[in-house]
């Protein structure tokens, strides 16, 4: 099942839902036909389109809002803090392209910063799920609860079974004795990789789908760190506020520390380029992520050795 | 025809609220200019024109006014404790922790549709709420009061863009034009005028009334919808200060706090006895 059938079957199961768009209708074509007045078309208007969403879930409504999610959580941020958030109005945020998903646009489109921005509002939830089949998996949960949500939107497949969604769960994939490493979004397809070429090394290595980052799954970040592993963060998004910075608020919160190793955009925008052109040039690839990681474990048992000396 | 209109009882209304917001601005002061411009709109929506009652608030088939300029917030509480909405005694609680009687707008006082603050902000909200009756095939009228002021924000004018798409004609945008904005003249700032030529050209079915004239208001508001196929707006020219000349359509009385023998005067001014002495600094820009 891909997003538009997902969300055909749930609009057309439930009065309450309302499907609207500022003018990207590219995950909902089919849906104006079927869904008659209940489909919002705003035009380039991502205020008025999350204002109106506001006014609808007042009246009862579970509005689902698609535009491009750098237009979407900014050009609209206060409309959503102020009119969604404040009231906690069950308002579902879909972002098309987050992050690297925007390839070749250039640094107008990048949404590097959304998981930082969404989840600094209070009662907004955020979900990053792995690839389509992941996202089709949290969204019946995520559009049926009563809560406002941003869910960054991907339509790849990521070929692999995910276990059932969780609201503040993680899916755990592995644990690892030597590495572990938490993702989110597109990249869990890079991450297998890295995992891949590690295990061939010999290393002992995690792997978990950090799918939902508000509410975040507390315990499996401190029983990480308890563990002593290298902890990998690995995030297509700014390294403020997002994934790296949640770890750092849980450790601190738990008076915990660990060694951790953050792949993140640092206070930059990616070289726009399609997409494997850009993972390369930023330095992304499942195996350049592997071979960054075993330096740092490499140094990492060096100084152990060093210490214990 | 709409049925008489019974002026004298919406006179008498509209006076007690005055003295309502007189109350309200002192003890930390309120935004007085905008709440006395705005009264006798307040008054006659909610006391002779919409279709809502304390009854009637969980009502679908009611009518919805939604306060986009959230600085009027005294006339709509004074407006609902004179209908019993809330108790009188309430709004000396203005600004104070034992209760939700502050600067804006929120949704804890009962009959308050939703918070604001943020200019341009709730004619989108309200556009949602008439769509939703749209959807429903539902009749309700959704009235959404902004400043002139307000219409700098450039949202103001996106839904309006887009509530003219849908031909959302059970949304009406009513203006208080008392041609203030903070602390300075609209026309002085960002020119408006003309309004009506502006309000057209974005597909608008537009009036332009004495905010103050109860049977202008209930003439034109009778008159909705205004078209089958246009959003509603109506001007309503009004008098920042209205019913205290000592403050009447002043820049610096945007908003105040008076001391107790101010307010004194005021209340007396405002029952027709001398124009009251105002000895405190009371231009405050925030």
């Amino acid at each position: 099942m891909d997003y538009q059938q997902l969300i055909k079957e749930t609009a057309l199961d439930n009065e309450r839902m309302i499907v609207m768009t500022a003018e990207n209708r590219a995950l909902v074509r089919e849906l104006p036909a079927l869904l008659g007045k209940r489909f919002i078309d705003t035009g380039i208007t991502e205020q008025t389109m999350i204002g109106m969403a506001a006014g609808l879930a007042l009246r009862g409504r579970i509005p689902i809002c698609h535009a491009l999610t750098t237009f979407l959580i900014m050009r609209a941020f206060e409309f959503i803090r102020t009119d969604v958030g404040i009231p906690a109005l069950p308002v579902k945020l879909s972002g098309f392209i987050p992050g690297f998903l925007s390839d070749a646009n250039g640094p107008t489109h990048q949404a590097l910063e959304d998981v930082a921005l969404m989840r600094g509002i209070p009662n907004m939830e955020v979900y990053c799920p792995a690839g389509q089949e992941d996202m089709v998996g949290m969204l019946p949960d995520i559009w049926s609860s009563e809560s406002p949500a941003y869910v960054r939107i991907v339509t790849r497949n990521t070929g692999y079974d995910h276990a059932p969604f969780e609201k503040g769960k993680a899916e755990i994939i592995a644990f690892g004795d030597d590495i572990n490493i938490l993702v989110y979004g597109f990249l869990f397809s890079e991450a297998m990789k890295t995992k891949e070429i590690l295990e061939g090394k010999g290393l002992s290595v995690g792997l978990i789908n950090m799918r939902s980052l508000k509410p975040v799954d507390e315990n499996i970040i401190t029983q990480l760190a308890a563990s002593g592993s290298l902890m990998i963060t690995m995030e297509d998004h700014f390294i403020c506020g997002g994934l790296y910075t949640i770890v750092a608020e849980v450790l601190l919160k738990n008076q915990l520390t660990a060694t951790v190793l953050p792949f993140a955009m640092k206070d930059k925008w990616f070289r726009p380029a399609l997409l494997d052109a850009v993972l390369e040039y930023e330095g992304f690839t499942g195996r350049q992520m592997a071979d960054k990681i075993l330096m740092t474990y490499s140094n990492k048992i060096k100084n152990a050795q060093y210490h214990t000396i | 025809m709409p049925k008489l209109l019974q002026t004298e009882y919406l006179e008498v209304i509209a006076q007690k609220v005055r003295h309502h917001i007189i109350d309200m601005s002192t003890n930390g002061g309120c935004f007085i200019g905008a709440s006395l411009s705005c009264a006798d709109i307040m008054v006659y929506l909610y006391c002779e024109f919409l279709n809502i009652s304390k009854k009637t608030l969980d009502d679908d088939n009611r009518d919805f006014l939604l306060l986009s300029k959230g600085h009027d917030v005294p006339a709509m509480y004074a407006t609902f404790a004179e209908m019993g909405w809330i108790e009188p005694s309430r709004l000396k609680n203005h600004l104070l922790t034992n209760d939700h009687i502050y600067w804006h707008p929120n949704r804890n006082i009962p009959g308050v549709e939703f918070h604001s603050g943020s200019l341009g902000h709730v004619p989108a909200v309200g556009l949602g709420v008439a769509m939703d009756c749209a959807i429903k095939g539902k009749s309700n009228k959704v009235i959404v009061i902004t400043g002139d002021g307000e219409l700098n924000e450039g949202s103001v004018w996106e839904t309006l863009l887009v509530a003219s798409a849908y031909k959302m004609n059970n949304f009406t945008l009513v203006v208080d034009r008392n041609a203030f904005q903070a602390n300075m003249a609209t026309e002085d700032l960002i020119p408006l005028e003309p309004l009506i030529d502006k309000f057209v050209a974005f597909g608008c079915a537009v009036r332009r009334i004495d905010g103050h004239d109860f049977s202008a208001m209930h003439e034109t508001f009778n008159g909705l919808p205004f078209s089958e196929e246009k959003p509603n707006v109506i001007i309503c020219d009004t008098i920042r200060g209205k019913g205290l000349p000592s403050i009447e359509r002043r820049a610096d009385r945007w908003f105040v706090n008076f001391n107790m023998n101010e307010i004194i005067g005021l209340h007396a001014e405002l029952d027709g006895g001398n124009i009251a002495t105002i000895d405190s600094e009371i231009l405050t820009v925030r």
